[in-house]
């Protein structure tokens, strides 16, 4: 290769990369824009929102946008802001997630370590469950949780999300104990360990990455719920997400932009924050959970 | 030398039915019973509900055949939301993994702060639809979003409605959908991309390809997985897709972004035609059912050999 | 009174029979060896004999006693698994001393056990270091003191050592046959590797396809296999097993091979018995060791029938401390082995010395053996 036609070829390499460079930061810009555009207009008063620029940074800053969805925002019918929502997300969340994992883990336990005749038709019809459009089941759970008195409570909520949950949950520790050697468990079993002993003493203390990316998974799906929530949440029990929306949505008065944009971070806050904190695991579950069967 | 004795019966170890050996099944027993009651016992219950008349409330007493089904195709809103299904769907998946699988290519080129850049394209999976819509909502508005930005830089005759748009409102949904999703289907293209055998590129370059047929000819071949796996993942997402719809839209302007999961909620709940909703929501799960059974049944299937 | 007594056992997984109507028996302090290639059943069977699997039909019995039914912790028996099986998350004492802290075995008296088993083993000082800390060799001492720790009637070993490099699987396998020898412990040992079976076993059980194919001591398995499969199976390089006919020519029974471009090659039998002289005029399967195949000058001495012939060398492979020397018969490649100083080249005409003593003769068709 003659040095001129290397030339050329490194000057080509440079515009390559340079335009590659271009393109990664261009999108970088597509995917912040919008947080951006919400953390500045949360910290504007509203008349500027209306008559400056969105892209502008505040020329007055306020935190008062965000005292005001955090506790006197009109939602509804009373100006309560999204704290009692948000507590109601919280105690919705917590048990919910800690239910279906705890089952979840045992689920893949026997279906992975105590295998029996049909285990896999049973392993197929819970991960098949994973996939349905929850409009199908709306209308006889509406019905179940009216029979049973828990429509409109919190407990209702955390039940319907850990039974939904419960497909994903499995799927996840399956998959991991799969791949957890079966020798292990016999072993223990020479040593005399139960059932119970074998699960805590030996896979238990194995599981932990399995354990960040479900409860993540679950934690996220549950936290940023719409349907579920809007559709059985009653008066006392209406999670953040409705109660964001509703905010937005409502038809009376005023828009104030700023509020809502603080009140969209506000409920954004605790998934970013795992995403911050733990990203890698996330990522891990959202591939376990879409790409592996 | 083994001094068989033919009077000893053949001890069939049967082992005893104890506790222990019950104790995985009755372990799995409450998760399993839950799932076939409230999933597949409540997809015939609503299969039931869809050929029957209920309005208001379940009700059983009165049968309609198909009616409801034929009431639901001949429904414009319906017809609306299954062309907006199509319109979404299609872009959605088309426009996600063409920017997933360029910023994946791009991103695997060595690039210096790949750390902080990918980290930033997923983010917007954590959070919720609603959050999203809100953001996108307010940003696309022409009286405060970027129409009215781009008039007081000075480009006056600057004009983006499309959200206020009948005819244009679909595509703002496709906008923040793909801005949700797009970085998650790059993460998925990446990771395969970071899969292929160093080995069969060196052979490639060795051959004498330039990185770009090695890319074409090479490495997007071998992607077919990923682009299975993405393409169920996203066409699963856009049929669900209600969340975002109602953050953003609400179904407006007029039923104009209506979608099949919008149509079944607004239909049940809002205009008390539960059996019409019960029939769009079989149809929502047929379709569902078609893309992921197969799906589900060769990635099974395949792992066993 | 045999100790492990294993008679009559089936096993099936659905419609699929992995073993087949099983009777071994082995006595108090033996050691048995399970051996076969991959897929034969023979680990399956082990884990029979601990209560990992559970059997169609027949009985397994330790010291007398029916197992039937037992879970592997009642059955006073130890295992030894490939993988060693350390749990991971608790220290090497740990693991030792788990099965005593589930039986609730007392604090001091698991310190004892620990570290008797500990000083036999020369582990004491890997005491508190978790199984990922530890080198393969390492493993397999903890994994053997976690069974020995529990003082079982039965050791079972499943592939021991096959996770192991080639120099360390010679040092365990002495070991644990140093470890058998002080113990006097009865051993099931599971492997594929028949040189381990040969070096560690008092009896030998070959299978294959989930059926005994012999069941006997190392000498009787190598030197009278039962079958063509045994004898291919066992001893390595592999016994030649040449197609060849019988005929009666003078000096009685005649081995007739055929050989490339020349007449058959002769090699009269002397003690030919009369089983074999039925089968005279008809084609029989020659086997014969590399051992018994070699130059005249190195042939057994004490050996009653040696046959010469002159072979055409194809290849010669020196190994050290033989030299292997490849030539053709029955339409078979043949292997013999030579002094590792015999002057000898590929392409050259050489004799070679047939021990007929040591020869065996099997039926083409059953593959059994005759003779």
């Amino acid at each position: 290769m003659s040095a001129a036609s290397q030339d050329v070829a490194t000057r080509n390499g440079i515009f390559a990369r340079a335009l590659i460079y271009a393109v990664l930061i261009l999108f970088a810009v597509y995917y912040l824009l919008p947080l951006y555009v919400m953390v500045v207009n949360s910290l504007k008063p509203l008349d500027e929102i209306r008559q400056g620029n969105m892209l502008a940074l505040p020329q007055q800053w306020t935190i008062a946008p965000w005292l005001s969805a955090w506790s006197t925002a009109q939602i509804g019918v009373s100006p309560t802001g999204l704290k009692p929502y948000f507590l109601n997300s919280v105690m919705m969340v917590v048990p919910a997630v800690a239910l279906s994992t705890i089952l979840g883990a045992l689920n893949g336990y026997v279906l992975t370590k105590w295998r029996f005749k049909g285990d896999n038709i049973v392993f197929g019809l819970m991960l098949l469950a994973c996939f349905i459009p929850f409009q199908i089941v709306l209308i006889p759970s509406a019905r179940i949780l009216g029979l049973t008195g828990l429509a409109g409570t919190i407990t209702g909520l955390v039940l319907i999300h850990a039974i939904y949950g419960l497909g994903f949950t499995t799927l996840f520790f399956r998959n991991y104990y799969e791949a957890f050697p079966t020798e292990l468990v016999r072993a223990a079993q020479i040593d005399g360990a139960s059932f119970f002993q074998i699960f805590r003493r030996i896979l238990l203390p194995s599981s932990g990455p399995i354990i960040v990316v479900t409860v993540i998974w679950q934690f996220t799906n549950i936290w940023n719920d719409f349907l579920f929530g809007s559709s059985f949440s009653g008066f006392n029990s209406i999670p953040l997400t409705v109660a964001l929306n509703n905010l937005v949505n409502s038809s009376t008065g005023v828009k104030e932009y700023n509020v809502h944009f603080a009140g969209a971070i506000l409920a954004a806050l605790p998934t970013l924050i795992v995403y911050i904190v733990s990203g890698r695991y996330f990522v891990r579950g959202l591939m376990a959970g879409a790409v592996k069967g | 030398m083994a001094d068989l004795t033919t009077t000893a019966p053949r001890a069939v170890t049967n082992p005893r039915a104890t506790l222990q050996d019950l104790l995985p099944k009755i372990v799995l027993a409450p998760s399993f019973a839950l799932i076939l009651i409230f999933v597949y016992g409540f997809i015939v219950f609503t299969a039931f509900l869809s050929f029957s008349g209920s309005k208001l409330l379940p009700d059983f007493s009165t049968w309609v055949g198909l009616n409801n089904y034929v009431r639901l195709f001949n429904h414009p809103n319906w017809i609306t939301a299954l062309k907006n299904l199509a319109i979404f769907s299609v872009l959605y998946i088309v426009i996600c993994s063409f920017i997933g699988l360029a910023l994946a290519i791009f991103l695997d080129q060595k690039i210096r702060g790949e750390g902080v850049l990918r980290p930033i394209y997923l983010y917007p999976m954590a959070l919720s639809f609603i959050v999203t819509g809100v953001a996108w909502k307010w940003f696309l508005d022409p009286g405060i979003g970027l129409e009215h930005v781009m008039q007081s830089w000075g480009w006056e005759s600057f004009s983006f409605r499309w959200i206020k748009e009948g005819q244009m409102a679909i595509y703002t949904i496709v906008i923040a959908a793909v801005w949700q999703s797009s970085g998650f289907v790059m993460a998925m293209f990446l990771a395969g991309l970071r899969g292929v055998d160093n080995e069969i590129i060196k052979a490639a370059q060795i051959d004498g390809a330039s990185t770009l047929t090695i890319y074409r000819r090479i490495i997007i071949p071998l992607m077919r997985p990923v682009f299975l796996s993405a393409f169920v993942v996203l066409a699963h997402l856009a049929i669900k897709s209600y969340d975002l719809v109602v953050a953003m839209t609400d179904g407006g302007p007029g039923t104009a972004t209506w979608t099949p999961a919008l149509f079944m909620q607004k239909f049940t709940f809002g205009r008390n035609e539960m059996g019409m909703g019960a029939a769009s929501a079989i149809i929502m799960m047929m379709m569902i059912f078609a893309i992921i059974v197969p799906y589900l049944y060769s990635e099974l299937g395949g792992k066993k050999k | 009174m045999s100790f492990l007594k294993i008679s009559n056992l089936y096993k099936n997984y659905g419609q699929v029979e992995i073993l087949k109507d099983i009777n071994i028996e082995i006595d108090k302090g033996g050691f048995l060896v399970l051996v076969g290639p991959s897929g034969c059943g023979k680990s399956t069977l082990l884990n029979t004999i601990a209560g990992l699997e559970p059997i169609t039909s027949g009985e397994i019995s330790i010291n007398g006693n029916s197992v039937a039914g037992l879970h592997p912790s009642k059955r006073d028996i130890a295992m030894v698994f490939q993988s060693y099986a350390l749990y991971p998350n608790m220290t090497v004492a740990g693991n030792i001393a788990f099965g005593m802290e589930i039986r609730g075995v007392p604090k001091d008296e698991r310190d004892k056990a620990i570290k008797q088993v500990s000083d036999i083993l020369q582990i004491g000082h890997l005491l508190d270091r978790k199984p990922s800390q530890l080198s393969g060799g390492q493993r397999q001492r903890v994994a053997m003191g976690r069974a020995l720790v529990r003082n079982p009637q039965v050791f079972l070993f499943d592939e021991p050592l096959s996770n192991l490099d080639a120099k360390l699987r010679v040092d365990m396998r002495t070991e644990i046959k140093r470890l058998h020898q002080r113990m006097k412990t009865t051993i099931v040992y599971v492997t594929h590797d028949q040189i381990e079976a040969m070096t560690l076993a008092s009896k030998i059980a070959v299978l294959k396809d989930g059926t005994l194919q012999q069941f006997g001591t190392p000498a009787e398995i190598y030197n009278s296999p039962a079958n063509m499969f045994v004898a291919d199976f066992m001893g390595s390089p592999a016994m030649n097993l040449l197609t060849a006919r019988l005929e009666n020519g003078e000096g009685g029974l005649n081995v007739m091979l055929e050989r490339p471009g020349e007449k058959p090659l002769a090699l009269p039998i002397k003690n030919a018995n009369g089983v074999l002289g039925g089968y005279s005029g008809k084609e029989i399967i020659f086997g014969v060791r590399p051992e018994a195949l070699t130059d005249p000058d190195g042939a057994d001495r004490n050996a009653r029938s040696i046959a010469e012939g002159e072979c055409l060398i194809e290849v010669v492979e020196p190994a050290g401390s033989d030299t292997f020397a490849v030539t053709k018969l029955g339409g078979k490649e043949v292997v013999a082995r030579l002094r590792a100083d015999a002057a000898i080249h590929a392409g050259q005409k050489t004799k070679l010395a047939f021990n007929l003593d040591k020869a065996v003769f099997f039926d083409p068709k059953s593959q059994l053996r005759i003779a």
